[in-house]
């Protein structure tokens, strides 16, 4: 007989289903009380270092329609690059910025946005740059495993040329499906399921 | 906002990259039978690279979240002196990785139907009643060996919307984290012996019967609180880390 390697299998996922709210976002599902605050509603205090920016998102399905019952969540480094995190080992992050937040989209126009900073570059494996970034975890009812993407800036167009992941995408015209365009302080960004500018997921 | 969780301080830090994701164990993405996922669920291929600081790290969070109840469903909710209607359990277990070990300081999250079967959402349309006493909602920290427990009530089966005549097998939903946002997960767990498990369409999504069997939690008589609570035990594996010691550092986050 072959030897074993004795390791465990991963959980299977499933769907978050259509009432995630009332676990992640319950504030936000009505269920006052049980919790203070939703977890991960704010991301930034006035102690916050870096530029204030808002990040709009929706999440579009195959037939062009807004999903009204997404949950999204973000993870993201400071304004210089860290993470908040003890797994960081390269220096300490800015301590009022936990770099993480969580949204439901709204039930009426599928939108969500969040407060943040802009994030600072954070080294690829090989210790080259990455782009501005910041990590999209996204669930929903009939989505049978969290989809990872990730948000790149549409004002950072030098930093974006050389960033080591978007060059791992084959087809380029698919790039710009990472890319949210500035307007103001706010970077808007449609995440599509399927079609023809499908998102570029990520199995990571 | 101090969110590093008092089991993680002060040990050597595992800082590899995540064991690749064997996606031919979960369900994928479109399941025809679960008809919502006909829209939703992307067609191109991923993107694969290997984990990336952006990956490797996730938020942790301290004790300091969690209120006195937040473990207790049977009494977050309810009015002073009242608790919930349905059978009272104890879920409790294990959360490892895929290398067996416990996985400490990781938050919990759960939600779940009442005893009827209904949800307290606004866009929940079942017959059966709320319960005044019962939100729905709980969470909990890992301990210093991945054991967590959390006390609520056996949710009932709901018919939904899908086919003419699905009913969900009783579950409850589990949103974890690990320490590293490549471990996110969420899952559902159901409960030994009910019928309605292998005829559901989200559960049948899920390729390999073994790996539905993970999601099954087991009667443990030896858990209970007698004249209280029955026990079931649910453990839940994240994905494993590449081995890879880093000293933590004592302060500083
Ligand atoms: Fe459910």
């Amino acid at each position: 007989m072959t030897h074993s390697l004795d390791r465990l299998k991963e959980s299977p996922s499933q769907t978050a289903g259509p009432y995630v709210h009332i676990g992640l976002t319950p504030n936000f599902a009505g269920i006052g009380g049980v919790y203070e605050n939703d977890l991960g509603a704010d991301l930034v205090s006035d102690k916050t270092r870096g530029e204030r920016i808002d990040i709009k998102l929706r999440v579009i399905d195959g037939g062009g329609t807004p999903l009204k019952d997404a949950l999204i969540e973000i993870w993201q480094a400071d304004a210089a690059g860290l993470y908040n995190s003890p797994f960081e080992m390269r220096g300490a992050a800015d301590p009022n910025f936990t770099g993480w937040g969580r949204r439901a989209v709204d039930a009426e126009s599928g939108e969500c946005v969040f407060g943040t900073i802009k994030p600072g570059r954070v080294p690829f494996n090989d210790g080259r740059l990455m782009a501005p970034h910041i990590t999209l975890w996204i669930v929903a009812r009939g989505i049978n495993i969290g989809l990872h993407t990730r948000l790149y800036f549409g004002d950072e167009q030098s930093a974006n040329a050389e960033d080591p992941v978007l060059a791992c995408i084959e087809h380029r015209h698919r790039v710009a499906t990472l890319i949210a365009p500035r307007n103001g302080n706010t970077y808007t960004l449609d995440i599509r399921l399927q079609g023809e500018r499908e998102t570029v997921f990520f199995d990571i | 906002m101090k969110t590093v969780a008092s089991g993680l301080s002060n040990r050597e830090l595992e800082v590899g990259t995540f064991f690749q994701r064997d996606r031919s164990w979960h369900p994928p993405a479109l399941t025809p039978a679960y008809k919502t996922s006909v829209l939703r669920s992307p067609q191109k291929a991923l993107l694969s690279l290997d984990n990336t600081l952006s990956e490797i790290t996730g938020p942790v969070f301290g004790h300091n979240i969690l209120g006195e109840l937040d473990d207790d469903l049977i009494h977050n909710f309810a009015k002073p002196g009242k608790s919930a209607i349905g059978q009272r359990i104890i879920v409790y277990g294990r959360l490892l990785d895929e290398r067996g070990k416990g996985v400490a300081g990781a938050l919990l999250e759960v939600w779940q139907a009442n005893a009827g079967g209904r949800y307290r959402h606004k866009r929940e349309s079942y017959i059966a009643a709320l319960d005044p006493n019962f939100g729905g909602c709980g969470r909990t920290i890992t301990g210093e060996d991945g054991s967590y427990a959390f006390r609520t009530i056996k949710p009932g089966p709901y018919p939904w919307p899908n086919g003419p005549n699905d009913w969900r097998p009783a579950h409850i939903h589990f949103s974890v984290f690990g320490h590293g946002f490549a471990q996110r997960l969420i899952t559902q767990m159901y409960f030994e012996g009910d019928p309605l498990i292998w005829k559901c369409p989200i559960v049948r999504g899920i390729p390999d019967r073994a790996a539905v069997e993970r999601l099954i939690a087991v009667l443990d008589m030896q858990a209970t609180i007698p004249m209280d609570a029955s026990a079931y035990r649910f453990d839940i594996v994240l994905r494993g880390r590449r081995s890879s010691l880093f000293e933590n550092r004592l302060e500083g986050n």
